[in-house]
């Protein structure tokens, strides 16, 4: 929300500078975010008399002396084509900074600092300006537009600073205002908060006009007033069509806005100063004198002033006359009806819509505008009223047109004020300190509150404006806002009750997990919870799999982030892409995130948000560095995971095992298949795992002591030959289910080759046995026995 | 040969065996020579049987007083060796300690999780529980319980992902005060940490981030209380000293509301890059809960009142260990995670 200094000092007594205001506004809950200085590039440009103005031969340059009052007389040299004795002009002296122009003299290509110089061996000291080389153009200064030098009125002092003398001593403040307060989102409406925090009194602006003709009537319906809660329209015939005056063109000009003419310049001036936007329908074209503010019929079409051409449907609000829509409610008027040069007859229009229409309206179509935004963020009735007579005033005042009684106002309900009691003890309570009471009753009266106390309560009356405005909270707030918030200190809840704090068992767990993993050498990543579709056919996910059924945001930012991921293997595969491609040749991470798994897409209830931890790895590492790593996620459960040889279409068909924790699959762990590898220029070999960890964690055994053993354990080691197909893990199966005893089974060596012949290997394991209740030495003999006897007739296993 | 002369040709003899031995291993060789078992002075010693029976004492006398001297001079010898070979050993081994250390393989969390623990702590300690809400919410939760409904700005300053016309991503964890405040009867004290998204993406937003939400309802409380909190919670987490400030906001789940900033704990609040010279830096959105909230909630809100307040994660986390891109967070480049080993 911009708002000149200027400006506001029409309506507040502002004594302090806009630094000042900035801070008092930053109490009150409005952040300047910024400070703009029209006029911050230029410096010591003075107003200068041309007194005497020889033209040079052979040249398009003159020679001139121009009188700059106390700071002296100067030689000049300009080439301007305006320039002539008698004439005053802004003049940039030595050391001055302006704006350098382009060619074109109208394009600002910096800032330049002004040096004594010579044209043609001509000494010039100095230079004079075109409005556009002080940043001034025609809407803030009469000429400013010209490509010649700007020429300043004969009362303006000679070698007075221009600045002021222009207006660029003005400072734009660029304010933010909370989505509570629409009523703020208008010059008016900052200055009743400068007003209050300044503790000064705001001078309204003037409101007052007079009927002078009568026209034959225009009809106005409303035909969906939850839409269009109120609609004012106004006639106004012998409309003048014309330039603005300059101070009303220097306020929009101040604001960003590009002067149009007197009618439409009135409307945007409304915006600005009221925070209402308002239309002008030129009557001419308004078919059967008749307004209809309905919702569009399916696929009826309108053409707004920018020339863009709309399809609507039943959702869009339209303004139609008693053929056509002449307007997009709200948002932008239609072309058919726009105000031109030889317009005489003006309906306006000051109207209320629904925030939530215009906001589907507007994105649905894509057609933003000051209006549109303004009606977003809520306008209030109150101001609707103000602002058409606030417009007719104006209309007056410039003497465009003549004030018609044709004044129709469509109101759904008139809104009452509201009333409000207020416990000030409540107040005190909610902040914590002691506001007196009688402090109260000034902070709200500064706030246009009508407030009357008795003993502890406060009876207000709410100024129409703020409908923002509900309960005693908002009091409070209202109160401590400008009572300041510095009063507020810290206390530690000295009445609250004791509670218990920290994480649960559950989150206990996880982070102990975490804690096993990055002492493990891994680091934690985080990735996003969405990728793209196009992700399942990197990772050769078949068609019809389940992990495909994922889903999919209605408005993703773009493909790549549209769907919820429902595995984290495409994500984890992209950090070690990411990595390998940035020269990151080896490296373990982990993540511990939540994959999103619904019974039907679309989803009708709550999907399943399942934890899942994914574990990668690449570079120097193999397949049992991973193996390693989730064993010691076992551990830390204390589970015994057992492993299967298992398939994804995304990893090594020979080296993948699906993970089981009791009996049930828990996860996979495996090589990125080689064809994947391939596909993505993988330098080096990558493996990656996933656990259901929510799954895990109900396996989980809470760790309890075992006696140590009474006897020593002992050890033996059986090198063992078998044929190339059986497992480590089947062998060791059947050495754990032949001896009770046995609690440890650790395979240290595999070999193929010459001496076992084809299609066998060695493996050698060391088996631990340990003695429970009686010492076993004696018997150990026999236990291996049995091991190599179940060994031999189950598998076919030989001792070597 | 007289016993004495055979005694002083040995003497030579060890004299002149010795004038070569440099190691102490050598010393033991030559030492065998002599006095092992069939060294030369044991041999002499045995030739004592054939010595008459009068001359034996003094004979012994003088053999044993000559292996007692040879001991003597094998062990000084052997000692002053021994000396030298360790003074030379120790040299020898001597090592560049400027040398790099083998280091066990350490990862680290991210920095996330290192704020969001280093948050919890500090919380933990003041009594709030930790609470988890899910990532996919209705609008129930997310906004309209919030007092937020259909029509309400608000919405706008949220730009949500929808996943059908009523879930969506949420966009706060605020969503799981509500979850918390339909279960648990005050007093309430949780913090609500998590994943959230909005639906921008630039050097400081991303898609999904992580907030902290805390939630107190109880008797009583009040905006006091609510500054108290947190001043302790700027100094433990950015540090002694860091003071907070609050000015007036608007969040449509609490009345009244704030924005709180801490003082510059870079440059101590006299302005720098990093506060952009106003000493204050803005860290989170907080707020004594709306009345229409709790009554949502069925809280009685004539009997408790409460406060509430909500932090980026990432925010924090960029502040504090000056991370300068939020991408970073998310790329999973190692070279970036091995920093943070704190």
């Amino acid at each position: 929300m911009k708002a000149p200094l200027s400006w506001l000092k029409d309506y507040v007594d502002i004594d302090i500078s806009a630094e000042e205001l900035t801070e008092k506004l930053f109490s009150c809950g409005f952040e300047v975010e910024e400070l703009i200085y029209p006029g911050k590039d230029i410096s010591g440009v003075v107003v200068g008399e041309v007194i005497e103005c020889e033209p040079v031969e052979g040249t398009h340059l003159h020679v001139c002396k121009v009188d700059c009052g106390e700071r002296g007389v100067f030689q000049i040299c300009c080439g301007a084509d305006n320039v002539k004795k008698g004439i005053k002009a802004p003049v940039a002296l030595v050391g001055a900074t302006v704006y350098a122009t382009a060619k074109d003299h109208v394009t600002v290509e910096g800032v330049m600092t002004i040096k004594k110089g010579k044209l043609r061996g001509i000494e010039s000291e100095g230079m004079l300006c075109s409005g556009a080389e002080i940043g001034v153009n025609g809407d803030m200064f009469e000429g400013g537009d010209y490509c010649g030098l700007l020429i300043l009125p004969k009362e303006f002092e000679n070698g007075a600073d221009v600045k002021p003398l222009l207006g660029l001593d003005d400072c734009v403040l660029d304010i933010a205002v909370t989505a509570n307060r629409p009523d703020c989102q208008s010059i008016l409406g900052i200055a009743r908060e400068v007003a209050a925090v300044l503790k000064k009194e705001l001078k309204e602006p003037d409101y007052s006009y007079t009927p002078v003709k009568d026209c034959e009537p225009v009809s106005i319906s409303v035909e969906a007033p939850d839409l269009c809660p109120r609609y004012i329209g106004h006639c106004v015939s012998d409309v003048k069509i014309a330039v603005s005056p300059l101070w009303l063109r220097k306020r929009l000009a101040l604001c960003g806005l590009r002067s149009i003419n007197n009618i439409v310049d009135i409307t945007n001036f409304i915006l600005l100063e009221m925070g209402q936007p308002m239309h002008a329908f030129d009557l001419r074209t308004i078919g059967g004198r008749k307004i209809i503010v309905r919702r569009a019929e399916k696929g009826e079409k309108i053409v707004t002033l920018d020339e863009n051409e709309f399809e609507l449907d039943g959702e869009n609000l339209v303004i139609c006359d008693a053929n056509k829509p002449v307007a997009l409610a709200g948002i932008m008027g239609g072309l058919n009806s726009e105000i031109k040069d030889d317009t005489s007859d003006v309906l306006f229009e000051a109207a209320k819509f629904a925030r939530d229409n215009i906001r589907k309206t507007s994105r649905a179509l894509g057609q933003h505008s000051d209006s549109s935004a303004l009606f977003e963020k809520g306008v209030y009735e109150y101001t609707t009223e103000r602002a058409m007579k606030r417009a007719l005033h104006l209309i007056e005042e410039l003497g465009c047109g003549k004030i018609c009684t044709m004044h129709t106002d469509v109101c759904a309900a008139v809104t009452e004020e509201k009333k409000l009691t207020c416990s000030v003890k409540k107040i005190n309570a909610l902040l914590g300190i002691e506001v007196p009471a009688e402090e109260m009753k000034n902070i709200l009266s500064s706030l246009n509150f009508k407030v009357s106390l008795s003993n502890d309560t406060l009876s207000l009356t709410v100024p129409k404006y703020r409908e923002d405005i509900d309960g005693y909270p908002d009091i409070a707030e209202e109160i401590i806002r400008f009572y300041g918030y510095s009063h507020i200190n810290g206390t530690f809840l000295p009445s609250a009750s004791i509670t218990n704090g920290g994480y649960n068992e559950e989150q206990k767990t996880e982070n102990s997990l975490k804690q096993t993993l990055s002492a493990k050498g891994l680091y934690e990543i985080s990735t996003y919870s969405f990728y793209s579709p196009s992700d399942f056919d990197a990772l050769h996910i078949p068609g019809d799999d389940a992990l495909r059924k994922a889903i999919k945001i209605l408005n993703p930012i773009s493909e790549e982030l549209s769907v919820m991921r429902t595995t984290l293997a495409p994500s984890m595969l992209q950090v070690i892409t990411r990595n390998l491609r940035r020269g990151n040749l080896e490296g373990k991470v982990y993540e511990l995130a939540k994959v999103y798994l619904a019974d039907e897409i679309p989803v009708k209830t709550f999907p399943e948000e399942r934890k899942t931890l994914s574990l990668g790895i690449w570079g120097k590492y193999d397949f049992f560095d991973l193996k390693g790593i989730i064993e010691t996620v076992a551990e830390s459960f204390n589970v015994k995971f057992n492993y299967v040889p298992s398939q994804r279409s995304w990893l090594h068909p020979g080296i993948t095992a699906e993970i089981l924790c009791d009996d049930i699959k828990i996860g996979y762990l495996g090589m990125i298949s080689p064809q994947i590898s391939a596909e993505l220029a993988l330098e080096r070999d990558a493996y990656i795992a996933e656990i259901g960890y929510d799954e895990l964690k109900k396996h989980r055994r809470p760790f309890r002591y075992k006696p140590l053993p009474k006897y020593a354990v002992e050890t033996r080691d059986l090198a063992l030959v078998c044929d190339c197909a059986i497992s480590c893990g089947e062998i060791e199966r059947e050495i754990y289910g032949a001896c009770k005893y046995v609690t440890d089974v650790r395979l240290f060596d595999v070999y193929k080759g010459g001496q076992i012949g084809e299609g066998k290997k060695s493996m050698a394991f060391t088996v631990t046995f340990t003695p429970s209740e009686e010492e076993i030495t004696t018997r150990i003999d026999g236990f291996v026995k049995k091991i190599l006897g179940n060994l031999k007739f189950k598998l076919g296993v030989e001792l070597r | 040969m007289e016993i004495h002369e055979k005694i002083k040709e040995i003497e030579d003899k060890i004299s002149e065996a010795l004038k070569n031995v440099k190691l102490s291993k050598h010393l033991q060789e030559v030492r065998m020579k002599f006095l092992g078992k069939t060294g030369e002075i044991s041999e002499l010693m045995k030739g004592m049987r054939d010595v008459p029976p009068e001359k034996r004492r003094e004979v012994g006398q003088q053999l044993n007083e000559f292996r007692g001297r040879a001991e003597e001079k094998f062990n000084a010898l052997n000692e002053e060796l021994k000396a030298k070979e360790l003074k030379e050993k120790i040299k020898a081994e001597a090592i560049d300690v400027t040398m790099p250390g083998r280091k066990p393989e350490s990862g680290a969390f991210h920095p996330n999780t290192l704020i969001r623990d280093e948050l919890v702590s500090v919380f933990a300690g003041m009594g709030f529980e930790v609470f988890e809400g899910p990532e996919i919410e209705n609008d129930y939760y997310n906004f309209t319980a919030l007092n937020t409904p259909k029509d309400h700005p608000a919405r706008d300053m949220q730009d949500t992902f929808y996943i059908t016309g009523d879930l969506l991503l949420r966009t706060q964890t605020s969503a799981g005060q509500i979850r918390v405040m339909e279960n648990k009867k005050p007093p309430i004290k949780i913090l609500s940490p998590g994943k959230v998204y909005r639906s921008d993406d630039d050097a400081t937003h991303s898609p999904m981030f992580s907030q902290m939400e805390g939630l107190v309802v109880d008797k009583g409380i009040t905006l006091c209380d609510l500054k108290g909190m947190l001043d302790e919670f700027a100094r433990k987490v950015f540090g002694e000293g860091v003071k907070t400030r609050l000015r007036p906001s608007y969040f449509p789940f609490t009345e009244p509301s704030v924005e709180v900033d801490v003082s510059c704990f870079e440059c101590g609040g006299k302005g720098c890059r990093l506060c952009k010279g106003t000493g204050w830096i803005e860290v989170l959105g907080a707020g004594m809960v709306n009345r229409r909230v709790l009554e949502g909630c069925g809280v009685d809100p004539d009997v408790y009142t409460g406060f509430a307040f909500g932090m980026g994660i990432e925010r924090i986390a960029m502040l504090k260990y000056g991370i300068n891109n939020m991408k970073l967070l998310f790329e999973g480049d190692v070279r970036f995670l091995k920093q943070f080993k704190g």
